[in-house]
Formats: C-alpha cells, structure tokens, sequence
C-alpha cells in the first residue's frame, strides 16, 4: 500500500497545526487583564513574592521568549503549576484525562455502530416508515444539544424509570480498584473485580449515549444517501449478475464506498463530541478532564485551561489523522493519488 | 451561473415594455416562496423563527410575568409545577419560566445577530482573498491560520476565550466570533478559488478592473447564496453555543435569563422540579430546528436558482 508519502504529508500538517494550536493559546492565556503572578497568589500577597514568581514563570522576559519557554515545557509534558488544585497540571491531567478517554471512547463506538446499522436499514427499507422515522430523528438531532439530552436522559433513566446509575463513575457501595491506568474498565478488570468493572461499564452508558445521540442519526443518514446513491452503480450490477444475494452486496460490496462520507465527517463528530463531552459531563458528575477544564476556566487557571486546551487539540489531531487513514483505506483512489480532497 | 449573464440586456423589439421593478421584484418573490414552500418542513420552520423573533421583539408584551426577567423574588410560588397560571411552571425564586424563555431569546438572538454580523464579512473576505491569491504566501497564511482555528472543538475554544474575559453576555458574544469566521473562509476559499480561473473574472483583470471590483463585483456574487445558506442555519449554532456557555456560567450573568444557564440550574432541582431544565431544554432544540429547517428551506430555493 502505498500510503507512506500521504501519511508522510498529513503527519507534517498536523505538527504544523499542532504548533500553530499552542501559539493560539499562548495568545489567548496572554490577553488576560491583569498579572498572571499576582492572580495566582491573591492580591494580599508582598510584592517581592509575586516578584519572585513572575521570574519563574518568565513574565519578566519579552514575549517570545515566554512562548519559548512556555512551550519548552509542554513538549516535555510540563505545564506548569494549576492555581486552583495547587498541583502540576501534568498530575492532574493524568488523573482526570483517562475518565473523559474513555468515555469519549464508548461513545464514538456507539456512534459508528448505531450509524452504520441505522444507516443501512433506511437504505434497505428506503421511503418505508423505517426510513421515515429515521430521517425525521436526524433533523431532531441535529437540532438536540447533547447537554439537553444528558438533562432528558438523567430525569428519565435516572428518575422516571430508574434503570441506570447516573452520577460518577462508580456506585457508592463500589470499592474503586487501585488506579493502574486511570481507565475504570482496564483497572477493574486488572484486579480481577468483575463487580467494579459492570457497575463503571452501566455508569457509562447513559453519559455515553446523550453524547453519541445527536451524531448518530445524522451520520446515519448520511450512510443511507451514499447507499442510494451507489445502488445502481455497475460494479453492483455485475455482482448482481454472478448471482451474488443481495444481502452479500448490500454488506460487502455496497456498504464499502458508501461509508467513505460517513467517516469522512466522523472526524468532525468527534470533535464536537469532545467538546459536548464538556457539559455532559458536568451533568453526569463524571470526573474527567472537562469538569477539570470548566473548573479552571472558571478560576482563571491559566496553565491548566492551556493544558486542557493542547490535549484537546492533539486529540482532534490525531482522530483526523486516523479518519484520513480510514477513508484512504476505504476510498483506492485517494490511497493510489496520495492526497486528499484539499 | 455567471456574473455576465446578469448584465446582458436581451434585444427586445420597441414595443416591449419591461415590466416595472416592483412587478419583477413581486414576480421573483413569488417564484422564490414557490420554491420555498414546496417543502412543507421549511414552512414549518419559517413559522417557528418568525414566532420567536416576535416574542423576543414584544417580550415585554407577551409574556406574562415581565417582571420575572430580572431579579425578583416570590418564595410563596417557589418551584410551582405547570398550570394555567405558569404555564411552565416557576422557578425555585418563583419566577415564570415562560415569561424568562421569552426574555433569554432576546439574548441569544442578539448574540446570533452580532457574531455573523462580524464574523461573516471578516470570514468572507478572508476565504476571497486567499482563494483569489491561491498557491501564494497569503493563501498559505490564511489557511493555514484557518487550520488551526478549526483544529480544536468550537465550544472548547469559545469556552476558554470566554473564561479568561469578565463572564457576560459581551465577552461571550466575542468569543463565539472569534472561533466563528474560519468556516466561512473556508467556504468561500472553495468557491473563489474555483471562480478564480472563469473567464469573466480573466476578462475583469484583461479591461484593468481594480483587485477590489474583481474580488467584490466579479467573485464575491457568485459565493453569496451558500454563504446566505450557512448564515441561517448558523443562527441556530451560534444560539447552541451561546447557550453552552451560559450553561457552564460563562454567558449571560443571572438575574438576566438565558436559555442554557435555566437547564443547568434547573438540573440541579432535578427530580423535583423536572419542568425547571426540560422546558428550557426544549426551547433551545426548538429554536434551533426552526432555524434549521429555515436553512434548508433557502438552500433549496437558492440552489435551484442557480441550477
């Protein structure tokens, strides 16, 4: 496969980005009114310790000079103390980062496997009520902020009919295993507690799906057009011909290309899904790295909204890169001509 | 579509009379609605905007409790479930939540109006610059830039630049436009690349036309009606993000009622006062589908006018 040179040339964009990204929120993190120094130690503090913690966070240099700084740190995974936990935010981020993971994880599971079934069931029963009631849902969905539907599921599934847990990220009675990777899922599963390991899955699953929900028909319906559209085509006409069945084509030949839009706009899916993850999760009171993020934008916690920032941003970096992967393994032309789209 | 055909007169006899502008305004007005309402779903949606562009305009007129709007107190009907007096019921001060729905569209329409109305023209006029100057270092410049912006989630970045302003409603309306624009660079970086090399624009440039009559007369027009298109549906993010933010506490600062600061104080009464979030909730996805469905309604009948 000759997807070196386009892996080459995606990777080199993304690192442009990515540093195009931390110049954007150094630029940001600078334009607050006020001294960094003397917000992070209160306005009662002398004037020579707030002196002395303006040199050590650099403030007494030029600007770039405090970028390179700045930036000299994060690329060794240092960013710096968090004002509002009074820890290094690297801590912080390693405690809080793997609960929003995996959560972000689930939920882009749910989006591609509920899209793709949905998705190929309205194409398979297109202009039936099948496809009525889905296509209906997606302008729905489009529409539903995924805070809105975390506020719907809590009343329903946590109050109407209480069939799922929908605070944190373990019951009370739970004994949390011992964090090994901060994934409540591996953990549990690592000290053999089975209990542990159902009770966080069920915590998950409504937080994942008021996340997943709003994608879900959209991409499914995006699904079901591209299916239209290349139902006709003549490759399909000459499986037809061999006498392939028509449910091996609809699974093997048709849905191949088709999904090719699907996951092109995946990418973006994700992002916001990240994105949504930050209110949803306040909802749910999961502890990821969200409710540590809305914590330090409310306390005007420099480093760590700069932290929280970066990682998001490399996320959506590295998911796009993964898409692109993905499309360029669905889609031969795009693989053989080593660029995409732009 | 060409900007040329547009100024082409047809050779007419002499005693053919133009028809006067009012009458071909009337006659493409009607076209255009014909083309509108054929899908029934863009009516629908018409109707929802228009109906809550008028209760925010005469908010203070239909809404029941005008007062409630700001900060006020009756603990006597703290928490009230719907009835005919609150039709949505009473917040835990005792305010009517209606009434405060009414007042929060005023916020969020506002703040849709003054992010596109800064972010569209800035947006555009980059996306025309780069795609007239493509392959050069400004193309380069501004897309790259564009990149960036469009690498990290919009609410994250609109969170963080809220956060370090003062929270209200101004700053949260400058951090929405400030992650606003580079969609529509990069819409109308396509379509101004792709007009770049048509031969109305190669004629332009042969008669000496300024670089301004080339990107505002010659290309700009035929970038217009997909950048229209996304504005109406915009109206309905920008009222989701907005909403986002006041969610979190970085919008609109209370006693002023906003749509996503109701959900997120209302979902800490959860159970009790179920109607507190859901009906707020609500309003936002019904704004937001009426905008939607608004846009698709445009799209159709600008797209078929093209074609």
């Amino acid at each position: 496969m000759r997807i070196g040179p386009f892996l080459l040339r995606r990777l080199l964009l993304s690192f442009f980005v990515l540093i195009g990204i931390s110049v954007l929120i150094f630029v940001i993190a600078r334009i607050v009114p006020g001294d960094p120094a003397r917000m992070a130690l209160g306005p009662r503090a002398p004037q020579e310790v707030v002196d002395r913690l303006r040199k050590e966070m650099y403030l007494d240099k030029s600007i770039p000079e405090q970028y390179f700084y700045w930036i000299k740190g994060v690329v060794q995974g240092d960013f710096g103390k968090s004002l509002y936990s009074k820890r290094d935010v690297s801590a912080d981020i390693m405690e809080y980062l793997p609960a929003t993971l995996e959560l972000a994880f689930l939920s882009a599971i749910f989006m591609v496997i509920f899209a793709i079934i949905l998705g190929v069931l309205a194409a398979r029963y297109r202009d039936t009520w099948v496809d009525t009631v889905i296509r209906t849902m997606s302008y729905l969905g489009v529409a539903i902020p995924a805070f809105v539907v975390a506020v719907l599921f809590l009343l329903l599934f946590g109050y109407v009919w209480p069939i799922l847990p929908v605070i944190g990220r373990y019951s009370a009675w739970i004994v949390p295993p011992s964090p090994v990777t901060g994934f409540a899922g591996l953990d549990s599963l690592f000290a053999g507690n089975f209990s542990a390991f159902w009770d966080s899955f069920k915590h998950l699953l409504l937080p994942a799906f008021a996340l997943a929900l709003g994608s879900i028909f959209q991409e499914a319906r995006i699904t079901r057009s591209a299916m239209v559209d290349n139902m006709n085509k003549d490759f399909l006409a000459a499986e037809r011909g061999y006498g392939i069945p028509e449910r091996v084509i609809m699974f093997k030949y048709l849905l191949k290309p088709s999904l090719i839009p699907t996951v092109s706009v995946m990418g973006l899916d994700i992002a916001s899904l990240m994105g949504n993850a930050f209110l949803v999760e306040l909802i749910f009171n999961w502890p990821g790295i969200s409710r540590y993020g809305i914590n330090a934008m409310l306390n005007k916690d420099l480093n760590a909204i700069s932290a929280v920032i970066i990682i998001f941003g490399l996320i959506f970096v590295v998911v796009n890169i993964i898409v692109d992967l993905i499309v360029a393994y669905l889609d031969p032309r795009i693989r053989l001509s080593g660029a995409r789209g732009s | 579509m060409t900007a040329s055909s547009q100024t082409q007169a047809p050779i007419l006899p002499h005693h053919f009379h133009k028809p006067s502008v009012i009458v071909r305004f009337r006659e493409n007005l009607r076209k255009s609605w014909f083309k509108y309402s054929r899908n029934k779903l863009s009516v629908i949606g018409l109707v929802v905007v228009l109906l809550v562009v008028l209760t925010a305009i005469f908010a203070p007129l239909v809404s029941p409790y005008p007062q409630h709007a700001s900060a006020f107190v009756d603990f006597e009907n703290a928490g009230q479930p719907p009835s005919l007096r609150n039709l949505l019921g009473t917040d835990v001060f005792g305010r009517d939540i209606l009434s405060r729905i009414f007042f929060a569209f005023r916020g969020a329409l506002l703040m849709s109006i003054v992010v596109l109305a800064i972010a569209v023209p800035i947006g555009v006029l980059l996306g025309l610059i780069a795609g007239y100057y493509k392959n050069t270092w400004i193309d380069t410049l501004i897309m790259r830039t564009t990149d960036v912006f469009l690498a990290i989630p919009p609410i994250i970045l609109a969170l963080a630049i809220a956060s370090v302003l003062t929270p209200n409603l101004m700053n949260s309306m400058i951090a929405v436009t400030v992650m606003w624009w580079p969609w529509y660079t990069r819409l109308v970086y396509g379509m101004a690349s792709s007009c770049r090399n048509e031969y109305f624009v190669i004629a332009a440039e042969l008669t000496g036309a300024s670089k301004a009559h080339i990107l505002f007369r010659e290309i700009l027009p035929n970038c217009l009606s997909p950048v229209f298109t996304k504005m109406a549906l915009d109206v309905g993010w920008v009222i989701l993000i907005s909403a986002s933010l006041s969610f979190v506490g970085l919008g609109e600062q209370p006693p002023t009622p906003a749509l996503g600061q109701m959900v997120s104080d209302g979902a800490r009464y959860m159970p009790d006062l179920w109607w507190y979030a859901v009906f707020p909730g609500l309003a936002i996805v019904i704004v937001i589908l009426g905008f939607n469905l608004m846009g698709d309604g445009l799209r159709d009948m600008l797209e078929q006018r093209m074609g």
